[in-house]
C-alpha cells in the first residue's frame, strides 16, 4: 500500500507543477503565440492524462482528454489560441486543481464530470476545424493577430492529420521542445528499466503500471513530435506490456529480455534523435515483430514459466475485476472518435478498482508543496556564505579580551552552535540517497549473468543511505566494476556452486552504511573468493615482490597486491574482465576522491570488497606547511609521513647522485625537493645544509603521486586543517603545481600545492631508476621532466620486446580462435562487424623474430587499429597492461615502424607508429611485407 | 540622441583607463595578499573578499610600465568574470563617467604595442582621452617564462 501512496503522491507533485506551468504558458501564449509553449503544454497535459489513466481516475483524464485534443487541433494548425480557447483552457487548469484536490483529501477525483466544460471545449474544437476550410480567413478569424497563419504551411499540416510522416520539422522553435522529450524519455527509461528488472524477481501491478506509464509516454510525446518508427515501436511495447498486466500472458525471461532490448533501441533511436533529428534509418522489424509475437501465450516455451499469469493477477488490489481489454490505454491518443466509448469501460472498472487507494490522511502538508528544486549553485553560494559566517565566528571567538566576559562568550557559543547547525543543514540539501545510483546494477547483474550463464541475486541493504551527489557519481564507476567483477570472476557457474554444495542461486549483497565521518559501502559475494596463492604468483611472476617478501606478509597484505596495476589471477582473459588494469584504475578513482578501499575473502565462501568513501568532496583535510612567510595546503590522502631529522642525521639519509637529491627512507630510496627551491621563494638552499634557513632541523613531508614517492623539505610543519579547496582563478591557470586555492580560519588565502605537478618537477629523467635499487616498478611513470604523456596499450611481442601502441588508435583488444581465421592470396584475413580484417603478426613486422605463425597457440591475441576506416588486426604475443606514459618528444628511434623508446615498468618499450605501420600493411600484400618495406 | 555608456574610470600613470561599470563589483583599498609563487611577476597576489579568492593582477606591469613608487597606496578594482572575480590594482579610482556612443576613436598611436594589444577602443572625454580595457586579454596572464617546466637545478 505505502507504493502505491508513493505512486499518488508523484503524480500529485508532477501533476502540481505541471499544472502550474500550463496555466503560467497560457497566459504566455495570450500576449504572444509561441509553438514552443504549445508544445509544452501539450506535453503537460499528456503527462497528466496519462498518469491518471493508470492511477484509475477516469473523471480526470477524461478532462485532459479532450483538452489535449483541442490543442492538437490549434498545434496542427498553428494557429493561435482564441481568447475563448484559453478561457476553456483556464477553466480546465481550475478543474485539474480541485480535482487533483480531491485525490490529495479523498484519493478519488471527486464527483464533478465537467460535462458542460468538456463540452465547451469539444465545441472550440469543431468550431476551429470549420474555419481551416476558409483558409485565406484564418488570419482574420484569430482574434488574437499576433501569428498570422501561413496559408502554405496549414495546407502542408491540414488539421486532424498527425505529422507521422515527417520527421522533426525544420522548425528550430521545435529544438527546446525535442531536448525536453529527449530528457524526460531517457529518465522514464532508466526507471522502465528498473522496474522491468525487478518485476522479473517479483512482479505488482504497481510496477507494471509503472512500466506501462513510462512506455506509454514516450509513445504519445513521440507520435506529436512526428517520429513514426519510434511510436511504431513502442507501441508494440505497449501492447505487450497491456497483455502482461492483463494477466492475459506471464511474465516470462523471453518478455523481460524482449522489453529491455526495446528500451535499449529506443535509446539508441532517442540518440540518434538527439544527434540528426530523426529517429534513424532502423526499423528494428525483428525485434517489433518478437514484441508482436509474445503478446500470444502459443509463443510462450514451456520450460520458464517462472511467473505465471496467476502471479500477476493476485498482486492485484481486488482480484476477479473484469480484465481491461488490450490496447485500451494506448488507444487514447491518436483513435480519437473510438477511445471515447472505451475510455468509459475504463472510468468504470478503475473507479472500482481504485477506490480502496487513499492517500495518507495524515499529511499536513500538500504533496507538492513539501518539495522544491532549487539551483546547484544557490546552494554553492549559499554554502560559501555559510563559510564566511563560520570565519566570521571563528574571528569572534578569537578576539583579544572578549574571554573574560562570560555574557559574551555564551553569545559566542550559541552562535557556534548554531553556524554548525547551518552548516549541517546545508550539507544535507546535496546529499542523495545511495539507493538512486544503485538502480541500475539489477540490469547490470541480469545482463552480465545470463551472458555468462549463471543464475545470480542481487540484495540491497541500505538505500536509505546518503552522499554527496557529487560523491555520488565518482564511485559509480568503480561500483558498477566491481559488482561486474563480483558476478564475472566471483560467482560460480551454478553447476560448480552446486558441486560445492552451495545454492545454485548466487548471491551478491550490497550493503552501504555510515560509519565514523565516512560513507561505507560493501560488495559481498559468496563466490569463490580470492585465491591468496595465485594472486602471490602472478605477483612474483609480474615482478612486483620477491618470494622473499611474501613469505613475511600476511594474507590481508597479499590480497591487497590485486590493487598493483597489471596483476590478473584470471586464467582467461575475456572481453568484460581479467586483463588486470581494473582494479588499480578502481583504486586510483577512490583514492582520488579521498576515499580508501579494502578487500577481504574466505576461501570457497566469498568476497567482500568496502569503499570507505568521505560524506562529501567540499571540505577535506589538508596538512599546513610553511617556507618563509608563505603558507600552503597539502591534500591529506596524498600524505604519507612527516619526518623531523637534523643536520648530523641529514648528512647520513640524503646524497646527491648526479645532480638528484635522494633520501634513503625505510629501506627505499626515494627522490627529495626543496620546496622553497621549486617555488622559488627565497634563494636557492644549498642540498647539503637541509631545508630551514635558520635553524638545523629539517622536515621532510614524505608524498605519495600515485605509484611514485618522494620527499618535501618544508620550513615548518603546521596542523592538518580541514579546508574547501577551490579552482585556481582565470589568471592562474597553467601554474601545474598548484590543485587550487583555499580561505584558511583567519580569513587569509593559501595556496592547496599540487603532488603531482610537484612530483613532475622531481629530476627525474627516464632511464636514471637504476640509481634507485627497490623503486616501485611503476615510478618511472611520474618521474619525467618534459614531454607528453599519452596512455598506451603495452604488449610483448617475442621473448622480452615490448611495444607500446597509443590507446586512442586501438579499436578492440579481442581473443580470435586460430581457425576463424582463412588465408586469401597467402594473407591472414579475419571476419569483424562484416569487414574483411587483414591480420598482420607485428613478431614479423618488425623482424624481431621469425616464428612462423603455425607455431602459435590457438587463441591470438589482436589489437584491431583502423586507418581510414580499414581496419587491421595486429597480433601480438600477450597484452600486458594499459598504462600513461610518459613520450620523450626528442627519443627517436632507428628502427623502422617505431617513433621512439621509453622505459615501462622496468623494461625498454618501442613505441609503435601506428601510421606508418598500418599504411604499410595496406599498400602491400601480406606475404611479402618484411623489414624492408617498412623502412621505406 | 546617441547611446550612453557607463565607464568606472581610473588611472595608471598618466592614462586614463576605464572599464564597463557593469562588470565592477566592488573598489577596495590595500588589502592583504597572499603571494604565488612561480606566478608572472603581473600576479599580485590572492586575496579573500567575502567568500570569494580573488586574484590580484598589477595593471602596471600588465601594461609594461614600471612598478609604482614605495609608498602609494594602491586601490583593487574587482571585476567581475564568469568565474572568481579578478582585482586590477590601479594608481588612483576616478569617476563614473558617461561617454556617448559615437564619441568613440581610434587607439592613439603614440601608445606602445604592449598597451595597445590590451585596449578596445577610445573616447574623447573633456580635454583627456579614455581608453576601455579589454577584460579578455588583460587577464590571459602567461606564466610560460616564468613556471613551465622550469626544471629544478640542484
Amino acid at each position: 500500500m505505502n507504493n502505491v501512496n508513493a505512486a499518488i503522491t508523484e503524480f500529485l507533485i508532477e501533476s502540481d507543477e505541471h499544472v502550474c506551468q500550463i496555466e503560467q504558458d497560457l497566459s504566455c501564449l495570450e500576449s504572444a503565440h509561441d509553438q514552443r509553449l504549445l508544445f509544452r503544454i501539450i506535453r503537460a497535459t499528456h503527462s497528466i492524462k496519462s498518469s491518471c489513466a493508470f492511477l484509475g481516475y477516469f473523471r480526470l483524464e477524461s478532462l485532459t482528454d479532450t483538452g489535449e485534443r483541442l490543442l492538437h487541433v490549434v498545434r496542427d494548425r498553428e494557429s493561435s489560441l482564441t481568447p475563448k480557447m484559453t478561457q476553456a483552457l483556464l477553466a480546465m487548469v481550475d478543474a485539474i486543481r480541485h480535482m487533483l484536490e480531491c485525490i490529495e483529501q479523498e484519493g478519488m477525483d471527486g464527483e464533478n464530470e465537467y460535462v458542460e466544460l468538456k463540452q465547451q471545449l469539444e465545441v472550440l474544437q469543431c468550431e476551429r476545424g470549420a474555419d481551416v476550410d476558409l483558409l485565406s480567413d484564418v488570419s482574420i478569424v484569430t482574434s488574437l493577430p499576433c501569428s498570422p497563419v501561413d496559408a502554405e504551411t496549414v495546407q502542408e499540416y491540414p488539421p486532424n492529420t498527425s505529422v507521422m510522416c515527417e520527421p522533426v520539422r525544420a522548425n528550430p522553435e521545435l529544438d527546446e521542445a525535442v531536448v525536453e522529450f529527449l530528457k524526460e524519455s531517457h529518465e522514464s527509461l532508466s526507471q522502465v528499466e528498473r522496474d522491468l528488472v525487478a518485476s522479473e524477481s517479483h512482479s505488482s501491478q504497481e510496477k507494471l503500471a509503472c512500466i506501462f506509464r513510462g512506455i506509454h509516454t514516450i509513445k504519445g510525446t513521440c507520435s506529436f513530435l512526428g517520429y513514426a518508427k519510434l511510436e511504431g515501436l513502442t507501441h508494440a511495447g505497449e501492447a505487450l506490456l497491456s497483455c502482461i498486466r492483463n494477466g492475459d500472458v506471464p511474465l516470462t525471461v523471453e518478455r523481460v529480455s524482449a522489453l529491455l532490448s526495446l528500451v535499449d533501441a529506443v535509446r539508441t533511436m532517442l540518440d540518434s534523435i538527439a544527434e540528426y533529428r530523426h529517429d534513424g534509418i532502423h526499423d528494428y522489424l525483428e525485434l517489433h515483430s518478437t514484441l508482436v509475437a509474445l503478446q500470444t501465450s502459443e509463443s510462450d516455451m514451456p520450460m520458464s514459466p517462472e511467473l505465471s499469469g496467476e502471479d500477476v493477477s493476485s498482486a492485484l488490489p481486488s482480484p476477479g475485476l473484469p480484465p481491461l481489454s488490450t490496447g485500451t490505454v494506448s488507444s487514447t491518443t491518436s483513435n480519437q472518435g473510438s477511445a471515447d466509448s472505451r475510455s468509459q469501460d475504463l472510468v468504470e472498472c478503475g473507479v472500482r478498482q481504485q477506490a480502496p487507494y487513499r492517500v495518507g490522511d495524515a499529511r499536513q502538508l500538500g504533496a507538492a508543496e513539501s518539495s522544491i528544486r532549487v539551483d546547484v549553485t544557490v546552494l554553492d553560494t549559499l554554502m560559501r556564505m555559510v563559510g564566511e559566517l563560520v570565519l566570521t565566528r571563528n574571528q569572534i571567538v578569537q578576539c583579544p579580551g572578549m574571554q573574560q566576559d562570560s555574557k559574551f562568550m555564551a553569545t559566542a557559543q550559541r552562535l557556534s552552535l548554531i553556524t554548525a547547525e547551518l552548516q549541517s543543514g546545508l550539507m544535507k540539501t546535496r546529499m542523495q540517497p545511495i539507493g538512486n545510483m544503485w538502480n541500475t546494477f539489477p540490469r547490470v547483474v541480469r545482463d552480465l549473468a545470463l551472458a555468462c550463464g549463471k543464475d545470480i541475486r542481487l540484495e540491497m541493504e541500505g538505500q536509505e543511505t546518503e552522499l554527496d551527489k557529487m560523491l555520488l557519481e565518482a564511485i559509480q564507476g568503480p561500483l558498477t566494476h566491481l559488482v561486474r567483477n563480483a558476478v564475472d570472476h566471483g560467482i560460480e557457474r551454478p553447476d560448480v556452486r552446486e558441486a560445492n554444495g552451495k545454492p545454485r542461486q548466487g548471491r551478491i549483497v550490497l550493503r552501504a552504511y555510515h560509519e565514523g565521518g565516512q560513507a561505507h559501502v560493501e560488495i559481498r559475494d559468496d563466490g569463490r573468493g580470492i585465491t591468496t596463492q595465485r594472486v602471490v604468483e602472478a605477483a612474483i611472476a609480474c615482478g612486483v615482490v620477491t618470494e622473499a617478501e611474501v613469505s613475511r606478509m600476511q594474507e590481508r597484505d597479499i590480497l591487497q597486491l590485486v590493487f598493483l596495476p597489471g596483476l590478473s589471477t584470471a586464467a582467461e582473459v575475456t572481453n568484460l574482465s581479467g586483463r588486470g588494469v581494473g582494479m588499480d584504475v578502481v583504486k586510483t578513482n577512490i583514492e582520488h576522491i579521498g576515499g580508501s578501499i579494502e578487500i577481504s575473502c574466505r576461501a570457497h565462501e566469498g568476497t567482500t570488497v568496502k569503499v570507505s568513501v568521505p560524506l562529501t568532496l567540499t571540505i577535506s583535510p589538508a596538512l599546513m606547511v610553511t617556507v618563509g612567510e608563505e603558507r600552503f595546503a597539502i591534500s591529506q590522502t596524498h600524505l604519507q609521513e612527516c619526518v623531523r631529522i637534523d643536520a648530523e642525521l641529514y648528512a647520513q639519509v640524503t646524497e646527491v647522485v648526479q645532480d638528484a637529491l635522494l633520501y634513503r627512507y625505510r629501506g627505499h630510496v626515494i627522490p627529495l625537493l626543496h620546496l622553497n627551491n621549486v617555488l622559488q621563494i627565497h634563494p636557492v638552499v644549498s642540498e647539503s645544509t637541509g631545508g630551514s634557513l635558520c635553524s638545523d632541523i629539517t622536515h621532510i613531508v614524505v608524498l605519495q603521486a600515485g605509484c611514485f614517492r618522494f620527499g618535501l623539505i618544508v620550513e615548518t610543519v603546521q596542523d592538518i586543517e580541514e579546508i574547501v579547496i577551490k579552482p585556481l582563478g582565470m589568471p592562474l591557470q597553467g601554474l601545474d603545481v598548484y590543485a587550487g586555492v583555499t580561505i584558511m580560519g583567519d580569513g587569509h588565502v593559501a595556496l592547496v600545492l599540487d603532488v603531482m605537478g610537484l612530483a613532475r618537477r622531481t629530476n627525474f629523467v627516464l632511464g636514471q631508476d637504476s640509481f634507485l635499487p627497490v623503486m616501485n616498478p611503476a615510478q618511472e611513470e611520474g618521474t619525467a621532466s618534459s614531454g607528453t604523456s599519452q596512455m598506451c596499450v603495452i604488449a610483448q611481442v617475442g621473448e622480452d620486446d615490448c611495444v607500446a601502441i597509443p590507446v586512442h588508435r586501438v579499436t578492440r583488444i579481442t581473443d580470435v580462435q586460430k581457425q576463424v581465421l582463412h588465408v586469401v592470396d597467402g594473407n591472414h584475413v579475419m571476419r569483424y562487424h562484416g569487414q574483411i580484417v587483414l591480420i598482420v603478426w607485428l613478431s614479423s613486422l618488425l623482424g624481431s623474430y621469425n616464428e612462423s605463425p603455425s607455431d602459435e597457440p590457438d587463441v591470438l591475441q589482436v589489437v584491431l587499429m583502423d586507418h581510414d576506416g580499414q581496419y587491421v588486426g595486429v597480433v601480438v604475443d600477450r597484452i600486458i597492461d594499459i598504462v600513461d606514459v610518459q613520450i620523450d618528444a626528442h627519443a627517436t628511434s632507428n628502427r623502422p615502424g617505431m617513433l621512439g623508446s621509453t622505459v615501462i615498468q622496468g623494461k625498454v618499450s618501442a613505441l609503435l607508429d601506428v601510421d606508418c605501420v598500418l599504411k604499410t600493411c595496406l599498400q602491400q600484400p601480406v606475404g611479402s611485407l618484411t623489414l624492408e618495406c617498412l623502412e621505406t | 540622441m546617441p547611446a550612453v555608456r557607463q565607464f568606472c574610470t581610473f588611472t595608471i600613470d598618466t592614462l586614463l583607463l576605464g572599464v564597463n561599470v557593469r562588470v565592477v563589483q566592488a573598489v577596495l583599498r590595500d588589502q592583504r595578499m597572499t603571494y604565488v609563487p612561480l606566478a608572472s611577476p603581473v600576479i599580485r597576489g590572492l586575496m579573500n573578499v567575502r567568500g570569494h579568492v580573488v586574484t590580484t593582477l598589477d595593471l602596471r606591469r600588465r601594461l609594461g610600465m614600471k612598478p609604482a613608487l614605495f609608498g602609494s597606496s594602491p586601490m583593487h578594482v574587482v571585476i567581475r568574470t564568469d568565474h572568481e572575480p579578478v582585482s586590477l590594482l590601479v594608481d588612483e579610482l576616478g569617476d563614473v563617467i558617461d561617454v556617448a556612443d559615437n564619441a568613440c576613436e581610434s587607439l592613439p598611436s603614440s601608445l606602445d604595442s604592449e598597451a595597445r594589444a590590451l585596449l578596445s577602443g577610445a573616447y574623447t572625454c573633456g580635454d583627456r582621452m579614455l581608453l576601455v580595457l579589454d577584460l579578455g586579454k588583460v587577464m590571459a596572464v602567461s606564466h610560460e617564462n616564468h613556471a613551465q617546466y622550469q626544471t629544478v637545478l640542484l
